[in-house]
């Protein structure tokens, strides 16, 4: 039996929100002690010297868009797969919007299989809450949970019917699967690119009132108080829409929220002169909204954050600011952009891996996101002051569309390890 | 006299000492343009090329005059009859014309950012001849040429922007650029068509059109866009017109000498009424046409000095 011993870490732990010194021994793929010494004596172990470097949970991504089926010269589970492992990531959550989109119990085996066969970290697909996004029927809910289906989502396609809402968070509900929903009133975002104010403006962009995204939540947590589904927004991403999540807390319901990292690190300003690696959806935000998320985040307010990891191609990215394609990608470069937020003392590191592994995987049903004995041996070693100029070309994943290119960034993944297998080590 | 920009994608970028170069020198080719010989060589040996992705006849025909005028070979392309029919992303058709080596594009687009991102990737000077709602440059200038020779001065009036704020480039650089030069705008329409943040822009906000005008030295009708709305932003036409479209009583309002303008074309009896537009004592837009040649010949002349300060580009 191998067992190996991370001596000499610095132990973040989400769970006890505690930065210290201490060691971490994996056996047969389960982390099986965690010592608060950081040189521990353990007899037949190999020794991976972490050097003073934070040991955390790897991080469990929800949201996760592979070009697998339909855009595979975008991103296919294999590339998705490395870019995760060099970012830390040690779950993937993946979407279902691919095309076709994972709506039956056979597409959601075909992603299974493929993950099996390509991916070097965990997978775990979501499908599709209506049959091919139209907001008209349910899928089939019970065959895609026994298939495997982490959540139910129609990712940016919100139901605008909410009968036939209603009915799909009713059966889900009894199933106990979680739903997935995208906040955004339809009619008001309809065309949108940019969020309503001055910038907008003087762009000269569609842009959407903020509100739209709280009347999109507040329409879905009165679904939730009428149906009792367990409910997780994808991203909320405005102050506007906040008090209606914390009201939705304090009456108990089971509804929980996340934020893409680009929406905590990047404002609407970003977008400068129409640069479209910077579109995204929803749309970026103000600055205030930006700090207010922030504190939602440090509060517990808003749960989890994601990558959001969406590859476009070149050409889909190089058009006019309105027809080029949304979305950016991030599996790589979410933890060393999210550690500006540390960087600038905004965030403690307990408090960043309660966003990024312990509360996605609880939220999920999962034992991962914990350094705690018997917790699957998902780990992420990182240096985080260690400064990067990111270099888009560089990136493993297919798709090079991330807003960060070029930019001066601090942390760098050292190791990361799925199930006790060390699945990337920078060194090599 | 310093302008020190490669292309002229918006008013945004501009100092106030860069416009008044623009305009000084403008006021020049109104002279030129008013002999019998009209020609000058500025851009002799230069190739300028009109994209036009938008129908337009009188901005067209305007930079057409305006290059012929200073000696460049101007071609004009309509492109929504061309290649994006087929399918060719605004990218391949411009190093598709960049290839060509020309000196002067010149892009009208539907799409707001369409001018700078054919600056990025080709090798001569843009000229933005209105992209989305974003910018016209060379209509705010021409229109502050306008307004200077009539004032006698382009600082401290008051100007009164009217009607649809929200889909207009036009409004959008006049405000950028009457504010630039120490203006006080006022912004007159329906709130459905103003733009959102527009408290952040330093203007006066009116929904009633006759306070909008108090006193005001300049009027300012916009064109009702129409086929920019995707509906439901007035009621009506006619009610439109009745609260908002400019006619002797509500100009009454206004600073006895006060002058109205249109950018053009008008939709007579909707935004403003006919006979007020064609009243030579008031109306101004038979300038703002002349005015336009002139400024657009300055705009080029400008660019062009500076492209031909530039050390050739030698491409492979």
């Amino acid at each position: 039996m191998t067992r190996t011993l991370i001596a000499n870490a610095r132990l973040i732990d989400p769970e006890a929100g505690t930065d210290a010194p201490g060691a971490l021994l994996i056996e047969a793929g389960r982390i099986a002690q965690v010592f608060d010494t950081p040189a521990p004596q353990v007899a037949d172990a190999t020794v991976v010297e972490a050097g003073g470097k934070c040991l955390a949970p790897g991080i469990v991504d929800i949201g996760v868009k592979v070009g697998e089926p339909g855009e595979r010269h975008k991103e296919s589970l294999g590339t998705a797969g490395q870019a995760a492992a060099a970012g830390g990531v040690t779950t993937l959550v993946t979407r279902p919007d691919t095309q076709p989109p994972i709506d039956t119990p056979e597409a959601l085996e075909f992603i299974r299989r493929r993950a099996n066969e390509a991916a070097p970290v965990n997978v775990l697909p979501m499908a599709a809450l209506t049959k091919g996004f139209a907001g008209a029927e349910m899928t089939e809910i019970g065959f895609l949970l026994d298939a495997g289906a982490a959540a139910f989502t129609d990712c940016a396609h919100v139901v605008s019917d909410t009968k036939v809402l209603s009915r799909a968070m009713t059966y889900a509900r009894s199933l106990g699967a979680l739903v997935i929903g995208h906040p955004q009133d339809p009619g008001l975002s309809a065309g949108a690119v940019a969020t309503s104010g001055k910038f907008a403006s003087l762009r000269g962009l569609p842009s959407v009132s903020p509100m739209a995204e709280r009347m999109g939540l507040d329409r879905d947590i009165a679904l939730v108080e009428m149906t009792g589904a367990r409910y997780h927004a994808d991203q909320v991403t405005t102050a506007r829409a906040l008090p209606a999540l914390e009201r939705a807390k304090r009456n108990g319901f089971d509804v929980t929220a996340g934020i893409s990292m680009h929406h905590l690190t990047l404002n609407e300003l970003d977008v400068a002169d129409y640069r479209t690696f910077f579109k995204l959806t929803p749309p970026l935000r103000s600055e205030e909204d930006r700090q207010q998320v922030v504190e939602a985040l440090r509060s517990g307010l808003i749960d989890v954050i994601g990558s959001f990891h969406t590859p476009q191609d070149e050409e889909s990215k190089r058009l006019p600011f309105e027809e080029a394609a949304s979305g950016a990608v991030g599996l790589e470069t979410m933890l060393p952009v999210l550690l500006r937020l540390y960087h600038a003392d905004e965030l403690d590191l307990p408090v960043l891996f309660r966003a990024l592994a312990l509360n996605p995987a609880r939220r999920l049903g999962l034992e991962s996101g914990r350094l705690a004995r018997g917790a699957p041996a998902d780990l992420v070693l990182f240096d985080p002051d260690k400064p990067l100029v990111l270099d888009r070309f560089k990136l493993r994943s297919k798709s090079k569309n991330t807003p960060f290119d070029g930019a001066r960034l601090q942390g760098r993944v050292l190791g990361t390890w799925v199930a006790g297998t060390r699945v990337f080590d920078a060194a090599t | 006299m310093r302008f020190d920009h490669r292309h002229l994608l918006g008013i945004e970028p501009l100092r106030p000492d860069e416009i008044v170069t623009i305009l000084d020198l403008a006021d020049q080719y109104v002279d030129l343009g008013r002999r019998r010989d009209k020609h000058a060589r500025a851009l002799a040996g230069l190739t300028q090329i009109n994209m036009f992705f938008e129908s337009s006849t009188r901005t067209q025909a305007s930079f057409e005059l305006a290059g012929k005028r200073l000696g460049a070979d101007v071609m004009s392309m309509a492109m929504q009859a061309s290649s994006i029919k087929k399918g060719e992303t605004l990218i391949d058709t411009a190093m598709t014309l960049n290839a060509m080596h020309p000196d002067l594009l010149v892009v009208r687009h539907p799409q707001s950012g369409a001018a700078d991102l054919l600056a990025q990737k080709v090798n001569c000077a843009v000229l933005n001849a209105g992209d989305g709602r974003h910018e016209h440059p060379t209509q705010a200038l021409l229109d502050a040429l306008t307004i200077r020779r009539a004032k006698g001065r382009l600082h401290r009036l008051s100007v009164a922007i009217c009607g649809d704020i929200a889909h207009s480039r036009v409004a959008r650089s006049n405000i950028l650029l009457l504010h630039k030069m120490e203006n006080r705008v006022r912004l007159v329409g329906p709130p459905t068509l103003m733009p959102s943040g527009i408290e952040e822009f330093g203007v006066e906000v009116f929904d009633d059109m006759e306070e909008g005008l108090r006193d005001v030295d300049v009027v300012m009708m916009l064109r009702l866009q129409r086929e920019r709305m995707d509906g439901g932003f007035i009621p009506s036409e006619r009610e439109y017109f009745h609260r908002y479209g400019l006619d002797a009583e509500k100009l009454a309002h206004a600073s006895p000498e006060a002058i109205v303008m249109h950018p053009g074309p008008m939709n007579r009896g909707v935004e403003i009424d006919g006979t007020l537009a064609d009243d030579i004592n008031r109306s101004v837009i038979q300038d703002q046409v002349e005015m336009g040649v002139a400024v657009r010949m300055a705009a080029m002349d400008l660019l062009a000095r500076n492209l031909r300060a530039r050390p050739t580009e030698v491409m492979a």
